[in-house]
């Protein structure tokens, strides 16, 4: 110990704090913590200490000042910081009840385009996302990312500081950077300035560019998202001559065409698309009129499953069947040179049906297609009289449409002529999903500086100095528009964890106030927006109601004119390759959200990959088999991928989903898939001929949840045509032998008196989006197993949507069956639970009771159903603590050795009972809506009470379509289905 | 009474006890393995391997009860894999033990005095073996007394109508019972070899464990009637024990487990195996300790000709399994025998169909049934093949049930293996110990074959 500091041994600190008490107490230590002396005394090892322990009095104030040191080394090693208030609810927030969630209103964004939704807080942490009933594009239901958004809040892998170079820095620090950056760049209007975002429909953040450029009229704003509409986009302009947003009002469409748009699974308006769909072909008692689809697919999609008639072809031959439509139709254009002869038979059939409803038919082209496809298509609208009927046009959607490939092929020629000074990339991940003929990533470190705003620290972020991390969704405040233009203003459901910043909040950088925070840039930009009216009012009504009142976009009206040629190709180029979105995890953006990448695909029931689908011929032909692994090779860029065979893909054509093969997004999605993008060129976004295929000699495991997809000639999913529901409307029920009563050994003398929980789900109303899982998992904290369980055969999911397929390999027809817990009113788990850890209720629910479980698993075995799930080793993430807020504080959580199933959502029929209880009434119906109910965008799934004559359940039940599951087991399922109908056109059946 | 019987010289094949042996040279050589006999080096190298084997056992536990029964290859649809096959397998294997003991001394089958020592050893290891896997298999094996019925606080019982508890309950009763026959019948033997004891050691040890035996004619009259008793209380245990275990299937909905055959094929299945086992055992037993005298080719004889007797009620169940899966004109019974024919794991029924029904059609050649080595062949394969007749009752029937959607694969992980091998090494050092220690063939019992001992009545 040296000479200087003996005056700050123990005795005199000892002296300064016997003089201090209380309050003082503390002040002195900060005093003292504040010189030097002390804080070199604090960090030393071992301060002199020795000698206090001799004397009585010295070591109960050594112990004491251990004790204030300890607090005061956190002091110590952080910056001050900022005096935040933090209190117990000793007087609780109105409308708090500990217990009980709140609900507010917000919404979902997906490249721009917003859908309302409501989220479920339980004391400040927002735990399950539910649909916003009020709002155009959710009318209540959600679409399967929506849910799984909740737990990309609470990831821990998200970016949690701000780094420059790697380092932890402050954003203080960080706009002192920036400051001087634009004060270089002042002189010249910003040239040197790149803005790289995505799709923005935010009015806010548009006015916010829109000053920005004002201030520095050079700055160039590039969009580009991968999956952004570019073809639906490029084809309005084509037909319209500028940007227009196209409507499609299904709910007034009889016969629909699809060419190779999957409306009900992922366009933007997917939710309210199928619901729009399946209210048309609601089938109920002598009400027996349907729409009818015709898809037109390059892969297999939930719309073509749910098709009347299918027509799978190699992506570069719709455009030829679109021109031979629209000649037939008289929209224009030419009959083209060749059309395959099985499509000649059927087109006829199509043409009349769409003539014969003319105003009353819808064609669609998806993004998949070329701009010219998109633009006849609106010609045969047009010709077929639909514009103003099934489809409407309205300004854009986006606050300032681009040819969002160009936008980015100029930021990368700018990269190469040195001309980028300043890069601000605000969100996406252009490093990852750009084209690969753009060499992005080679070329982004030709800007000097490179600032990152974004949720993950991902492979953009890599290649930047700069990254800040941005606030989640349901962290920020923000607004966005919906596919019709309806504006929701989004609130935050609790406060950044990680100190992100919203685009709002983050380009008040380029401001004189450069701290100002997103929540008042967005009151002062709709304060601006709706003068004359109480503002206050205003703005608490369209928080609370999730949309600003009347913001729709009115419609427009615009004259298609068929495009002068439609450049076709007749598959001459060899194999072809289609890209496509993940229906989950999109572009990759939910690449590590684990609830997304166990959720087994639709069509391929994959999880955990991506894969080259090809069709069962065309693997044949290339001899190859699922989980070989082959190299794809398309324009010197090549891949790997491990090939799955599916049914109903096209012959000679490679379906490959994009968002895999990740680098940087987390532990879940590393290293998941292939990456898809490295095949992608901006020549060739949506498909590519002249693809080589090779086969490597290995094989890669694919984690399938369904492996067997006949039914084996057993009735499991019934259905028919609706013309022999008319002829026989009890063909569902003759399917099988009803089993008489009193077959079993047990007394059946129980009653159900009071309530008579039963669940109806309509597989003709069912499109298969899995939504419902999801839902699920996120209500009732269900685990995620991991890829190599899932092969195991171990995944969780309490409800299932099952795939089987009827005919022909090459097209069959499909049929999804959502499967939950029948709750079987002789329910054969019950019997061989050796410890009564399975029982019925009074209200014939089967329960589980996990605390009494063992874990024989014999109720898994005797279960028909195979609807339950075994924890055969600990899923249950009980460590991440950030996973933990997730969690649904009503539904217990299960660690290992228990068997777990669906429960029908009990803690909301919970809820439901005691609140009708302490109202002395029965449950209304309607009252208890579980988590798979609420989510369905096609209401295929209803719970009520089986006991009141008016529930919706009981009547679904008393319809002759309704029939049970393995009902000729005895097991009187309490859980039943209603058979599938279908709306085939007979000319083409006949032929 | 036992009748002590007049030693028969040419019944069968050969006598029950070869030429030349009296009182003093029975219990001599039974007794000299014990007490006289020095540790060779086989017996050290065998119960060093089996000993090895049995760490795969502890291994397998330690790391099932660390992380869970996941190591191991079940998932949903198969929720059951090596522990019951196990569990069925070595229970079965048991009760030839029983049987021998029980009902052959209730049907006064003299012969079985040579080998109902071995046999009731074989069995309480077997049990042994097999008590272990209900525990092991459970998700949370801590908890495996709440299958119990016991008074408790939270005034819950176990589940009576699920065959699991039944289990409980007959298994329970049947290791009860055969350990209490096994040790009481060892008493006399115990008491003959604190007798013929030198060391001290040896003295006190069989001297407590004789429980104070004299050999008192009332001695006999009470072991008499307890042997009796015993024998009288384990008859049923050997039907109704592998009976409750076959309800276990049997009781479920689960094609290809809900059969009424089940139960006499289970029980014959069960004897079956035992008898091969014991066939698997003696036969190098009586090879390695020169008691070719006392186990003799007419006890091989004779056990060969209950193997194919089982063997061929086996069959039979085989064949009625067949012929109901096409009688109950139902679609899940017709696939499931085809799928387990014809399906992913059909190589595995045909294994056992060459096992058990091909292989001991051997036995009904007298040639065969008096050649040893041939006769240890056809006892492991029948081993072997009632080991894949329970893989495939419990994995062919849960892996293609009723939804195909369901259907998923089995396959074993290492540590279903090094459990599964584990129990076996318990089982052979349980066996290698009980021949090093105790007499191995009953002294007294073979004494009463003597004809020294024979009682001449008057013929009346």
């Amino acid at each position: 110990m040296s000479e200087q500091n003996e005056n700050l041994n123990l005795i005199s600190i000892r002296a300064r704090l016997d003089n201090a008490r209380g309050k003082n107490y503390w002040r002195t230590l900060d005093e003292l913590a504040g010189t030097e002396g002390f804080q070199d005394f604090l960090h030393r090892e071992f301060p002199r200490q020795a000698s206090e322990w001799e004397d009585v009095e010295g070591r109960r104030n050594f112990l004491k000042l251990m004790g204030a040191s300890l607090a005061l080394g956190g002091l110590s090693a952080c910056t001050k910081q900022p005096t935040e208030v933090i209190m117990p609810y000793v007087n609780a927030p109105e409308a708090l009840v500990p217990g009980k969630p709140l609900f507010y209103a917000t919404a979902f964004t997906l490249s721009g385009v917003a859908a309302g939704v409501l989220v479920e807080s339980h004391m400040g942490r927002p735990t399950k996302i539910e649909g916003n009933p009020e709002h155009p594009a959710s009318l209540g239901a959600t679409d399967v990312m929506t849910q799984a958004s909740v737990l990309n809040l609470y990831d821990p892998d998200r970016s949690q500081t701000l780094n420059f170079l790697g380092e932890i820095r402050s954003y203080s620090s960080f706009l002192a950077v920036f400051k001087e950056a634009l004060a270089a760049q002042l002189p010249k209007a910003g040239a040197g300035i790149r803005i790289l975002t995505e799709t923005i429909t935010s009015p806010s953040l548009a006015s916010q560019m829109k000053d920005l450029m004002t201030a520095l009229p050079s700055v160039k704003w590039v969009q580009y998202e991968p999956l952004g509409g570019h073809s639906t986009r490029a084809g309005s302009k084509l037909a319209f001559g500028s940007y227009a947003n196209t409507i499609y009002h299904f709910d007034q469409a009889d016969v629909i065409l699809s060419v190779d748009s999957d409306f009900l699974g992922s366009s933007p308006a997917s939710v309210r698309y199928a619901r729009d769909f399946s209210d048309k072909r609601r089938v109920r008692g002598s009400q027996t009129s349907m729409n009818r689809l015709y898809a037109v697919e390059t892969t297999p999609t939930n719309t073509g499953a749910k098709a009347d008639h299918r027509f799978a072809m190699p992506p570069s031959q719709v455009a030829t069947f679109v021109r031979s439509l629209a000649a037939q139709l008289g929209a224009g254009g030419d009959v083209p040179p060749t059309g395959r002869e099985t499509q000649t038979r059927w087109i006829g059939a199509l043409v009349k049906d769409l003539q014969a409803h003319s105003g009353a038919s819808l064609v669609i082209a998806g993004e998949g297609q070329t701009p010219e496809v998109h633009a006849l298509v609106h010609a045969i609208n047009s010709t077929l009289g639909n514009v103003g009927k099934t489809v409407t046009f309205t300004d854009p959607i986006e606050a300032n449409p681009v040819d969002q490939i160009e936008s980015l092929r100029d930021l990368v020629h700018d990269l190469d002529a040195g001309a980028v000074e300043l890069l601000v990339i605000l969100g996406g991940n252009p490093v990852f999903n750009a084209p690969a003929d753009f060499y992005l990533k080679d070329k982004l470190a030709k800007a000097k500086l490179r600032v990152r705003l974004g949720l993950y620290e991902d492979e953009t972020s890599d290649l930047c100095q700069w990254h800040i991390p941005e606030a989640h969704a349901l962290e920020s405040w923000g607004d966005a528009r919906s596919y019709d233009g309806t504006v929701t203003i989004m609130q935050p459901l609790i406060a950044p964890l990680y100190q992100g910043r919203s685009m709002n909040d983050f380009l008040n950088a380029f401001t004189e106030t450069p701290e100002k925070s997103g929540y008042d840039t967005i009151r002062d930009y709709w304060t601006k927006q709706k003068p004359g009216v109480d503002f206050e009012q205003w703005w608490k009504h369209s928080v609370h109601d999730g949309m600003v009142a009347d913001s729709a976009l009115p419609s427009k009206t615009l004259a298609a004119k068929a495009p002068a040629a439609v450049p076709t190709d007749n598959g001459t180029g060899g194999l072809e390759i289609s890209f496509h979105a993940d229906p989950y995890i999109y572009d990759g953006r939910f690449a590590n959200n684990g609830w997304l990448q166990e959720l087994p695909r639709p069509m391929s029931r994959l999880t955990w990959d991506n894969a080259a689908l090809i069709s069962p011929a065309t693997a044949q032909k290339l001899e190859v088999e699922t989980e070989d692994r082959v190299e794809l090779k398309l324009g010197g860029h090549s891949v790997w991928a491990a090939v799955l065979v599916q049914p109903g893909q096209p012959d000679n054509s490679v379906a490959v989903h994009l968002g895999f093969g990740r680098t940087r997004s987390g532990r879940a999605g590393n290293g998941a898939g292939f990456d898809a993008f490295r095949l992608r060129t901006s020549y060739a976004p949506t498909f590519a001929t002249g693809l080589s295929f090779r086969k490597l000699n290995e094989k890669f495991p694919l984690a399938l949840t369904q492996h067997h997809s006949l039914m084996e000639g057993r009735a499991i999913v019934r259905s028919a045509p609706i013309s022999e529901y008319i002829r026989e409307p009890e063909f569902a029920q003759k399917m099988s032998e009803a089993p008489p009563k009193g077959l079993t050994i047990y007394p059946e003398s129980f009653t159900y008196t009071g309530y008579k929980w039963g669940m109806a789900i309509d597989q003709t109303a069912c499109i298969g989006c899995n939504a419902c899982a999801i839902a699920c998992q996120a209500e009732n904290n269900i685990a995620v197993v991991g890829k190599e369980q899932v092969i195991h055969g171990r995944e969780m999911h309490w409800i299932r949507v099952d795939r089987y397929y009827e005919g022909s390999a090459d097209n069959p027809a499909v049929h999804f069956q959502p499967v939950p817990c029948m709750h079987c009113e002789n329910a054969p788990c019950e019997v061989v639970c050796p410890v009564a850890a399975t029982v019925h209720d009074q209200d014939g629910l089967n329960s589980m009771v996990y605390n009494r479980c063992v874990g024989t698993r014999y109720c898994s075995n005797n279960c028909p159903y195979k609807v339950r799930r075994f924890n055969f080793l600990l899923f249950t993430d009980w460590e991440t603590e950030s996973v933990k807020l997730q969690k649904n504080p009503d539904v217990t959580v299960r660690s290992r050795g228990v068997m777990e199933k669906c429960t029908y959502c009990i803690q909301r029929i919970n809820y439901a009972k005691i609140a009708a209880e302490k109202d002395d009434r029965k449950v209304r119906d309607g009252e208890i809506v579980t988590a798979c109910e609420a989510v369905c965008p096609t209401h295929a799934i209803t719970f009520g009470d089986e006991n009141d004559p008016n529930s919706r359940v009981r009547k679904l039940k008393d319809e002759k379509l309704n029939y049970g599951l393995l009902a000729d087991l005895n097991t009187r399922p309490r859980t039943t289905y209603l058979a599938s109908l279908r709306n085939p056109n007979p000319e083409i059946e006949a032929s | 009474m036992i009748e002590p019987v007049e030693l028969p010289t040419k019944i069968g094949i050969g006598p029950l006890l070869g030429p030349g042996q009296n009182l003093a040279s029975v219990s001599d050589k039974i007794s000299g393995v014990v007490l006289n006999r020095k540790t060779t080096l086989g017996w050290i190298a065998g119960l060093f391997v089996s000993f090895m084997l049995m760490q795969g056992l502890l291994l397998g536990a330690g790391v099932l009860f660390l992380k869970g029964v996941g190591v191991w290859g079940i998932n949903i649809p198969i929720g059951w894999g090596f522990a019951i096959v196990n569990f069925v397998w070595w229970i079965g294997i048991g009760h030839a033990g029983t049987l021998i003991s029980a009902i052959l001394l209730l049907l006064n089958q003299s012969w079985r005095n040579s080998i109902n020592r071995f046999a009731e050893a074989m069995t309480m290891f077997a049990v042994a073996c097999a008590g272990m896997f209900p525990v092991l298999h459970m998700g949370r094996p801590w908890l495996a007394y709440w299958l119990f019925p016991y008074p408790n606080t939270m005034n819950i019982w176990p589940q009576f109508r699920s065959p699991l508890v039944w289990d409980v309950f007959a298994v329970s009763t049947y290791a009860t019972i055969s350990l209490v026959f096994w040790y009481v019948g060892l008493i006399p033997d115990l008491a003959t070899l604190r007798d013929k004891a030198t060391k001290r050691f040896h003295q006190v040890t069989f001297g407590a464990l004789a429980l104070g035996w004299r050999g008192s004619a009332m001695h006999w009259v009470r072991y008499e009637q307890a042997s009796l008793l015993l024998a009288g209380l384990a008859t049923p245990l050997v039907v109704s024990v592998h009976t409750i275990v076959s309800f276990d299937f049997a009781v479920s909905i689960v094609p290809g487990w809900h059969t009424t055959i089940f139960p006499p094929y289970f029980v014959a299945g069960a004897i079956y195996s035992g008898f091969a086992m014991v066939l698997t055992l003696m036969i190098p037993v009586r090879q390695f300790y020169g008691l070719k005298d006392l186990i003799t080719v007419r006890h091989l004889n004779n056990m060969a000709k209950v193997t194919l007797a089982t063997g061929l009620v086996v069959a039979y169940g085989y064949m009625m399994e067949l012929f109901f899966s096409f009688y109950s004109a139902s679609t899940y019974e017709g696939f499931m025998m085809h799928n387990r024919m014809f399906g992913p794991y059909g190589g595995f029924y045909w294994a056992l169909i060459t096992c058990n029904i091909v292989t001991p059609q051997f036995l009904w050649s007298k040639r065969v049934r008096t050649n040893v080595p041939i006769l240890f062949v056809i006892s492991l394969i029948v081993n072997v093949g009632m080991w894949l007749e329970r893989f495939v009752i419990v994995v062919t029937s849960l892996h293609r049930d009723f939804l195909p959607s369901s259907w998923g694969m089995y396959y074993p992980t290492v540590w279903d293996f090094a459990v599964f091998f584990g129990t076996i090494g318990l089982f052979l050092t349980l066996i290698f110990l009980f021949i090093r220690v105790l007499p191995m063939i009953s002294i007294f019992e073979i004494r009463m074959l003597l004809p020294a001992q024979r009682v001449k009545e008057p013929v009346k």
